[in-house]
Formats: structure tokens, C-alpha cells, sequence
């Protein structure tokens, strides 16, 4: 058989912004056999990725929808939106993470270039066209995650975490390779589109076999994006991994997920929405349950913002369910918010980690506000916006979630959605109860660098300003998924 | 020759062996072994897909799952041996530290 291969400079260029991070990523390598003081690499990773976002810029301007790599590869507006996802959660993860990982003692130039590589991962399967590549993306984000959940290598419990999530993560992979290669023997293809095209023509939307691979694939994201009842590594490994990378885990994998779902179940597989639709509501009402209501025991924060997280995840997948281009806006829109808010919570939670006090238990923060009042405050920003309370960024995105679920026609869904939404109040504003109406039982001690303080600045400033200017990120949102 | 049938049923058996091996074994490393059964089920009913296809994407597919499978192990072992110099099991049902 023969195969002419031909890569253009078109090709190349659609994937300058990938390169960038991944060469970035090799330079880093080699600067830390050099460099003693590792915040200079840090700051070549932040330099990286300024570079990449720079790149995405140049291609969002001149691109609609193109196929690149013989339409293995796909850059518009959909894809470059998620990149930008991407490129936000990177920069302030590595900008929390500087001071954080010196106090762990696990200060290594790697722990950077595999934040890139995690994040090229992430950038390459938000482009795939073709399931391959979404394979090799997903490996590529996946491999490198476990590695940086187990970084801390002398604590049992960076570990446990590390095999936790390698063991449930390969197995979820599996699932999604027996599905990709139930739905290729369907369809005699891996592309996108052309499935898409094949389950139209040959009419198999009601074939078994074509919904067996479509479960076993949605079962395989599930698991990446800790929907229940595939949720079950999600709070071990929370709590394990350096709370920076909880932070850029509970954000990262999770958008490239949905990225991923939003492309498969509306792209290729669209002619089947009634088949997915039926799957998703019961994994969206068990997540919000089970998110909601589980959080309200824990003691520990990693713990319940990991809960916090999975319940959001529900929430994210509602967009989906709604099955209109408003319906993914809206979940795009909310990733985007629930970047700012998530990362801006786990910035205050490696604030109260200095040398010697782990300060992860919710006892932790009594009486915050007396002692530190503008970390009390900005956590409270944090809090009132997870919760979904105006005027932050949080009830923003839940609004367009369930306004668009409402739109079309799952009234009850919403309804019980909301429900959820209310019960999880509770054990955000514990919080604040507690920073605000509690006499502090110890003196904390808050570790400051100036890369947090930006991060929090940063962070803090969007959850505010986007909920109350909520249109402008709305706006870039339709314009990008218009393509799709 | 033999039908295409039979090595997707070849594959669903052992691609179903795997899993319960994963799901009942409490080894790390026989569980490990078993998430590779499951790898090599997909490859087996890729190929033969691929075969009765006539179309070539399955088989790349496969040597792509080869080689991030390579990869995988590396990590994987590496992961298993951090956690065994801390705390020398390899049992499942004593990695408990995390829980709530």
C-alpha cells in the first residue's frame, strides 16, 4: 500500500504553540542541570507559555476552521479557546507553586517541564480531529499528571496518591481504546468527522455495538473528569499530590475532558445524542449528589474542594446535556470561570502551608479574618463564587448553565441541579463562618512570595470582574465556539 | 481463514479477563499485568478490524497503543517502587493511608 506523507508548513505552523511548550519544556530540563536557584526555571516556564499563548494569538486571527496533518489535527476557535484555558491554568499554577514546592522540599526543575508537557497534552486533544491523536494527547497529559502527583517521593502520601491515580487512570484508558476501536470497526474510520459521516450514511445510530463503544468511551471520560461513580480516585488523590498540582489537576484534566467530550459526543457522535443523553443525566445527577453531599463531612480542604470539584463537574456536564452550541457555551464559559475560582481557593490553601504546619484541616481556618484579613476576604471571593452567590464570577456561570438546560426543555434537571447548588452553600460558607465567627486556636503564619500575591490578584480581580461584567467573556465564548 | 467474529470474541474474553483481574487481584504488579491483557485485547480486535477493513488507521493505532504502553510501565513501575521504598507492601488493601 502506498502512503504518500506530506507535511506542509501549514501543518507546522498550526502547531507552533504545542512545539513551543514542549521544546520550552526540553530547555527546562537542561537549565535545571545548570541552574541552582529554581525560580529562574519557573520563570522560563511562565516565559514558555507567555510565548505559546502568544502563538495561539497569531493563529486565532487567521484561521476559521482548518484541518491540518492529512485532517488528523484541527485548529478553531473551539480548540484555541480551551488552549487559552490551558495556558491561564499553567501560568498560575507555576506561579503558586514556586514558594510551595521550596517549603515541600520538592523543588525540582522537572516539576515544571512536566506541568508543560501535561499541558501540551492537554492542547493537543483539545485539536484532535482523529482519535488517534486524541489518544496520544490524552497519554501525553495522563503520564505526566502521575508523575507529578507522586513528585513529592519521600511523603507515603504523594505515593499512594501517584498509584491511585495511575491505576484507575490506565485503567480508564483501556476503556477508551476498546471503545475507539468498537466505534473504528463500526465505522472503518478514526476521524472525527468521518464517523460522524458514517453513522449518518450506514444508519448505525441504533446498532448495539456502536453504543457499547460509545459507553466504554464516555465511561473512559468519566473517569478523566471524576464524574460519579468513576469519581472514586478523585478526593484520595486531591489530598495526596503537592496542592499545586491539586490545583492545576482540578482544572487542567478536567477542561481538556470536557474539551474532548464535547468534540466526540457533538462531533462524531451526533446522531446519537438520544443514546448519550440518557447516559449523561443519570452520571450528572449522581456527581451533583454526590459531590454535594459528601463534601459536608470532610475535615480536611483538599478533601472537600475535591468534592467541591467533582460536584462541579456535574454542573460542566449539564452545558453538554442541553445538546445546542448555547448549551457548550455555557459549559465553556463556566471552565473558564471555575479556573479562576478553583485556583484562587487553592492559592489561599497553599498560603496557610508554611514550614512545619500543613494547615489543610478546616479547623485551620478559624479566626483567619483577625489575623489576616485580606487572605480571609480574598477567600471569601473564592467561597461566595464556588457557591454560586452574585456578584462573583460563580453564579454567572451556573446561570447560563441552567438557563440554557431550561432552554432546552430539562426543567426538572435544573430544578434538581439547583437544589444540589444550594446544599453545597452550606459547606462553603462553613468557611467563612469559620474565618470570620471563630476565635482562632492558633497563630498562622502565612507564606507570601510575590507570584502568589499576583496570581491572587489576578484570579481574584476575574471571579469579581466577570461576574459582574459577565457579557465581555460571553461574547469571546459564542465567537469562538461559532466555528464548531 | 478465520472469521472476524472469532478475534473479536478473543477479544472481548480477554479484554474481559483483564478486568477482573484488575478488579480482584490485590497485587500491584499482577494488576498491573492485567491492565496490559486489556491493552492487548483492544490491539488484537484493532487489528483484526483493521484487517477486514482494508484500511491501515487501526494498525498505526496499534503500534501507538505499544508504545505509550512502554511508556506507561515505565512510570508505572517507577511509581510502584517510590511508594515501596517508603512503605515496603505491594498490597492493595494496605494503601490506605488517604481515605474519608
Amino acid at each position: 500500500m502506498d502512503l504518500p506523507i506530506t507535511i506542509t508548513l501549514m501543518d507546522i505552523r498550526a502547531i507552533v504553540p504545542e512545539l513551543t511548550l514542549i521544546c520550552v519544556g526540553l530547555i527546562i530540563m537542561l537549565l535545571d542541570l545548570v541552574v541552582k536557584k529554581k525560580d529562574l526555571v519557573a520563570l522560563a516556564g511562565i516565559a514558555g507559555t507567555v510565548l505559546a499563548l502568544f502563538g495561539t494569538y497569531k493563529l486565532y486571527g487567521v484561521t476559521d476552521t482548518q484541518f491540518v496533518f492529512s485532517n488528523m489535527f484541527v485548529l478553531d476557535g473551539y480548540a484555541n479557546f480551551f488552549k487559552v484555558i490551558f495556558y491561564i491554568n499553567l501560568i498560575l499554577t507555576i506561579c503558586i507553586s514556586i514558594k510551595y514546592m521550596e517549603i515541600e522540599k520538592s523543588s525540582f526543575g522537572e516539576y515544571y517541564a512536566l506541568l508543560l508537557f501535561a499541558t501540551s497534552g492537554m492542547m493537543i486533544m483539545a485539536s484532535a480531529a482523529d482519535l488517534i491523536v486524541l489518544y496520544l494527547g490524552l497519554e501525553l497529559m495522563a503520564l505526566s499528571t502521575y508523575i507529578l502527583t507522586g513528585l513529592m517521593r519521600k511523603q507515603p502520601r504523594s505515593n499512594e496518591a501517584a498509584i491511585k491515580y495511575f491505576f484507575l487512570g490506565a485503567f480508564s484508558s483501556a476503556f477508551l481504546l476498546y471503545g475507539i476501536s468498537l466505534t473504528y470497526g463500526m465505522t472503518g474510520t478514526t476521524n472525527i468527522k468521518e464517523i460522524a459521516f458514517a453513522i449518518s450514511t450506514l444508519g448505525i445510530a441504533d446498532n448495539p455495538i456502536m453504543y457499547l463503544g460509545l459507553i466504554f468511551m464516555i465511561v473512559a471520560f468519566s473517569f478523566k473528569v471524576a464524574l460519579a461513580p468513576f469519581h472514586m480516585w478523585a478526593p484520595d488523590v486531591y489530598e495526596g499530590a503537592p496542592t499545586s498540582i491539586t490545583a492545576f489537576m482540578s482544572v487542567g484534566p478536567k477542561a481538556a475532558g470536557f474539551a474532548v467530550m464535547g468534540r466526540i459526543l457533538m462531533g462524531a457522535f451526533g446522531d446519537m445524542q438520544a443514546q448519550w443523553v440518557t447516559v449523561l443525566i443519570p452520571l450528572a445527577v449522581l456527581t451533583m449528589a454526590t459531590g454535594s453531599i459528601i463534601a459536608l463531612s470532610q475535615t480536611n480542604i483538599k478533601r472537600m474542594l475535591a468534592y467541591s470539584s467533582i460536584a462541579h463537574a456535574g454542573y460542566i456536564l449539564l452545558g453538554i446535556i442541553a445538546g445546542t452550541p448555547e448549551g457548550l457555551t455555557a459549559s465553556v464559559n463556566y471552565l473558564m470561570i471555575y479556573t479562576f475560582m478553583n485556583i484562587g481557593a487553592f492559592a489561599i490553601v497553599i498560603m496557610l502551608r508554611s514550614k512545619g504546619f500543613q494547615g489543610e484541616n478546616l479547623d485551620d481556618y478559624k479566626g483567619l479574618a483577625k489575623s489576616h484579613p485580606v487572605a480571609a476576604a480574598l477567600m471569601l471571593i473564592f467561597m461566595f463564587s464556588l457557591a454560586g452567590i452574585p456578584p462573583t464570577a460563580g453564579f454567572i456561570g451556573k446561570f447560563y448553565v441552567f438557563m440554557e438546560l431550561i432552554g432546552s426543555g430539562y426543567t426538572p434537571l435544573a430544578i434538581i441541579a439547583i437544589i444540589f447548588s444550594a446544599i453545597s452553600a452550606f459547606f462553603y460558607l462553613r468557611i467563612v463562618v469559620y474565618m470570620y465567627m471563630k476565635d482562632a486556636e492558633q497563630e498562622i503564619v502565612l507564606t507570601q512570595s510575590p507570584t502568589m500575591n499576583i496570581a491572587l490578584a489576578v484570579t481574584s480581580v476575574m471571579v469579581l470582574v466577570l461576574g459582574i461584567f459577565p457579557s465581555f467573556l460571553l461574547y469571546f465564548v459564542r465567537y469562538s465556539i461559532m466555528g464548531y | 481463514m478465520v472469521p472476524l467474529n472469532w478475534y473479536i470474541i478473543l477479544s472481548a474474553v480477554m479484554f474481559s479477563i483483564g478486568m477482573f483481574g484488575f478488579l480482584s487481584r490485590r497485587n500491584l504488579v499482577i494488576m498491573f499485568i492485567c491492565l496490559e491483557l486489556m491493552l492487548n485485547a483492544v490491539n488484537v480486535s484493532l487489528v483484526a478490524f483493521s484487517h477486514y477493513l482494508q484500511s491501515i488507521n487501526g494498525q498505526i493505532l496499534v503500534f501507538f497503543v505499544i508504545t505509550v504502553a512502554a511508556a506507561e510501565a515505565a512510570i508505572g513501575l517507577a511509581i510502584i517502587i517510590a511508594y515501596y521504598k517508603n512503605n515496603p507492601t505491594i498490597k492493595v488493601d494496605e494503601i490506605n493511608i488517604l481515605k474519608g
